[in-house]
């Protein structure tokens, strides 16, 4: 396997019962990366990112085929630990979603259960909100409830909270979706500077985001992956007409 | 290192089976007690019961016979204690959820709705008797018992009924209205009629809750023994919870009596549980097969 | 009259249904003060309320119901210790693990455990609990506040396990995937993120069980055995107020001290339980501004 790939999805099919809601995907993610999944509403590019850490587990009714290795072992494998996997790589969600405990408990809530770091647990919460860009805003109120932060804030908060946990991969579905212009310029900046360490795989509605914060872009229509390139390419001149339709906005 | 990250995971995974045991275990005790009793009620109780044990009165000083005079009584009471609180309850839950708007009346309201289910039953018993048998002189008599049982039972029909309103789709009101019809002509005839089948079901629970109850009938209607039948309202009945009651803890043989016993109890138990059965199964047939 | 004056005559006519509840709450008051202020013309509030000895037909008769709601309270208390415990656990099984069709049979199961008539629970206290008890502890009665409690367990469990299930269904699914993102078990989950995240509506429900239980009547009357004592271990019997007022009321003569006395019992209880049910209430109101509306 080429050492910069770190994920490798091979003829992945997905259905919710009898619906196929992906069809045939065979794709590979680069380390330190950063890959944007584009396509409109309904295309699967949001259930694909849930694949890559199981977590259409909690659906009932789900099925998967196919392949899809990480570390060269297939992440579906009876004997992997869907636990396991999700301490790796690593999510952050549509809506701000932060527990509501303190600001400091939300961070320290993966790494105590895991006990990794227990022994410098401040630090690593320091680290975390540091490295998500938060720290100097909430340093003093980290046992405030984190239910009290502004939506950007707390989607910061959620960044820092799966950072604490140190995972390879970082998979982020819409995340600035449901924020302001400056909280969403202030995630795009994040993800530029996390990009040196981690692997970021992002979901986004928003074609302008994927141009600029992405180093290769994947188009997704109606379950199938129509066109995957480098984002430089996809946004100048895409091979597959339904990829410049949608990139151009004629439909979408 | 990865040695102790897979111990650490093998101790989660025990701690989280053994949790998950637990919490198995509980619903396991619970279930086991009901269909313990249930069970336990049912074979002790099937040998009383006899046709002559349903459509006779009791006999020898009620250590004999049968329990009709009691069955009757128990649904007498129940039909009257629906026919006070349905219309009652319903008539509330639509001013709640059809023309209330929020604010300090609304809430009072609320917090009086769950102060009244929260009212003791033997409370609602002192209530009957210094109200309805004393105040108002109706006596100890089926109109007493109905009124007291019906109020009782009035926040159960409430709930059920603002259910069953709230779940009628916003956009029937709308289409109703926009066709220019009035208010209360569309709760008339749009939300009522959507609504009557989740409100019937709800109220069943309050039916059968009414038809076990003891304490609220125990000053107001229950008569120790009588062997004729009401001729009005303002007769006393047996009934039979409290026949029960009295059988278990004051009869002239208590020992002697327990087959009577085990039988009456079994009749109150088919009928409540019958009752809530069908209201459960009805629902559960609404649900699956509602049209929006 | 026309057709907008009719529809606001048809709206204050159900204004007025909608106050049945509070119409009622307050006869109830009434009849109650009606009725029981009468004894405190004779017995201090004081020795009413803390008076030890409770003998109403004595000459002089005693009207102190201390004894009555220490046992109306230690019932209450031993019977939330066992349902607490089975309540909620119970609804976790059922709200966050157990597959589709169990969870539907117990939901029916715990439905219909709260539509056993109490008369039915406290026979069945009185003819298999208490001789079973009376053997295994060798005592010389098996009605007693061990056999009151666990019958009373199970009348307020299904209060605490279906409105437990409630609160802990309704703590929103972002949490869940939140948690599950970062690496936590299911257990992990449910312990550290839903059953904190849906404590208040628990608090609400063992509040609840607690009121039906302190004001449950027939099972108490029938299996707690029915001295006016204090009792000295959970083997004694007691006798709390519920059960002295049903017992007691159908031969006492009207309007007499005891009559009276009995009623006012009945206010301490009646105040008693609308504490219980106005915390409960207080704190769901509380409930139902948290989760991810705050955001």
């Amino acid at each position: 396997m080429d050492a910069n790939i770190i994920i490798k999805l091979k003829n992945v099919n997905f259905y919710y019962g009898e619906n196929r809601a992906l069809t045939d995907i065979t794709m590979n993610y680069r380390k330190n990366k950063v890959t944007a999944l584009i396509g409109p509403s309904g295309c699967g590019k949001s259930t694909l990112l849930r694949l890559l850490n199981r977590m259409n587990d909690l659906i009932d009714g789900t099925r998967v085929e196919g392949e899809i290795l990480y570390e060269d072992k297939n992440i579906y494998s009876p004997d992997l630990d869907p636990v396991e996997i999700r301490r790796k790589i690593g999510m952050v969600f549509q809506k701000p979603n932060p527990f509501p405990k303190t600001i400091y408990n939300n961070i320290a809530y993966g790494p105590k259960l895991n006990r990794v770091g227990s022994a410098n647990l401040d630090e690593l919460v320091e680290q975390s909100l540091k490295q998500a860009v938060l720290w100097d805003e909430v340093k003093d109120i980290l046992n405030q409830s984190a239910m009290n932060l502004s939506g950007g804030q707390q989607q910061r908060l959620c960044i820092a909270r799966a950072l604490a946990m140190k995972p390879d991969i970082l998979l982020m579905d819409e995340p600035t979706s449901a924020l302001d212009p400056i909280s969403t310029a202030k995630i795009e900046e994040l993800v530029e500077e996390l990009k040196k360490v981690y692997t970021i795989i992002i979901v986004t509605h928003n074609m302008q985001q994927a141009a600029r914060i992405s180093d290769e872009t994947a188009f997704f229509y109606l379950g199938n992956l129509i066109e995957y390139n480098k984002t430089e390419k996809i946004f100048t001149k895409p091979d597959v007409k339904q990829t410049e339709d949608y990139i151009t906005g004629r439909f979408g | 290192m990865r040695d102790s990250q897979a111990n650490i995971m093998k101790w989660r995974y025990f701690q989280q089976s053994l949790f998950f045991a637990l919490f198995r275990a509980a619903a396991l005790i619970i279930t086991l007690a009901l269909g313990g009793i249930v069970i336990y009620i049912i074979i002790n109780g099937i040998s009383a019961i006899s046709w002559e044990f349903i459509t006779k009165p009791p006999t020898h000083s009620m250590t004999k016979g049968g329990i009709m005079p009691a069955i009757l009584g128990t649904i007498y009471l129940t039909v009257g204690a629906i026919s006070i609180g349905l219309p009652l309850g319903v008539a509330s839950a639509i001013y709640l959820t059809e023309y209330a708007k929020q604010g300090r009346m609304i809430r009072l309201i609320r917090v009086g709705i769950n102060c009244l289910a929260g009212v003791p039953s033997v409370v609602f018993g002192l209530f009957g008797l210094a109200f309805f048998v004393i105040l108002f002189k109706f006596g100890s008599s089926i109109l007493a018992g109905s009124l007291t049982l019906g109020f009782l039972i009035l926040p159960t029909i409430i709930g059920a009924s603002e259910e069953a309103l709230k779940a009628v789709p916003q956009t029937f009101r709308e289409a109703s209205l926009a066709l220019g019809v009035s208010k209360w002509q569309t709760i008339y005839r749009i939300v009522l009629p959507n609504a009557m089948p989740g409100i019937l079901t709800g109220s069943i629970l309050g039916i059968g809750r009414a038809a076990g109850e003891t304490a609220p009938i125990m000053f107001t209607t229950a008569a120790f023994f009588t062997s004729k039948l009401p001729s009005s309202i303002f007769d006393e009945v047996m009934a039979l919870p409290y026949h029960i009651y009295v059988l278990a803890t004051a009869g002239t043989n208590i020992e002697e009596t327990r087959p009577i016993q085990y039988g009456t109890v079994l009749v109150l138990v088919a009928l409540v549980l019958g009752i809530n059965m069908v209201a459960i199964l009805v629902r559960a047939y609404m649900r699956r097969n509602k049209r929006w | 009259m026309n057709r907008k004056t009719k529809e606001i005559f048809i709206k204050y006519i159900f204004f007025v249904f909608a106050l049945v509840a509070i119409i009622v709450l307050a006869m109830i008051v009434f009849s109650l003060f009606r009725e029981g202020l009468p004894i405190f013309r004779q017995v201090s509030v004081k020795d009413f309320l803390f008076g030890m000895e409770w003998y109403p037909t004595y000459d002089p008769p005693y009207f102190g119901i201390f004894p009555l709601i220490v046992g109306s309270f230690i019932v209450t208390i031993m019977a939330t210790l066992i349902a607490v415990p089975l309540g909620v656990l119970a609804a976790i099984y059922i709200s966050e693990i157990a597959p589709r069709v169990i969870k539907e049979i117990l939901k029916s199961v715990i439905e219909l455990l709260a539509g056993l008539p109490s008369v039915v629970l406290g026979f069945f206290g009185m003819v298999v609990i208490a001789p079973i008890l009376q053997n295994v502890f060798d005592l010389p009665t098996g009605l007693n506040i061990v056999n009151a409690s666990m019958i009373l367990a199970l009348m307020a469990i299904p209060t605490i396990s279906s409105i437990s299930e409630d609160a802990l269904y309704a703590v929103p699914q972002e949490f869940k995937e939140a948690s599950y993102a970062l690496g936590a078990t299911k257990f992990e989950t449910i312990a550290k993120v839903i059953l904190p995240a849906a404590l208040s509506g628990v608090t609400t429900a063992v509040m609840l069980g607690m009121a039906r239980a302190i004001g449950e009547t027939m099972v108490v009357l029938m299996v707690a055995g029915g001295a006016a004592a204090i009792p000295e271990s959970i083997f004694d019997s007691v006798r709390p107020m519920t059960a002295s007022i049903a017992a007691e009321m159908g031969e006492t003569p009207y309007r007499s001290l005891h009559y009276h006395a009995l009623f006012a019992t009945g206010m301490v209880l009646f105040f008693l339980t609308l504490t219980f049910n106005l915390i409960a209430d207080h704190v769901s109101n509380k409930f139902k501004q948290t989760g991810s509306a705050t955001l």
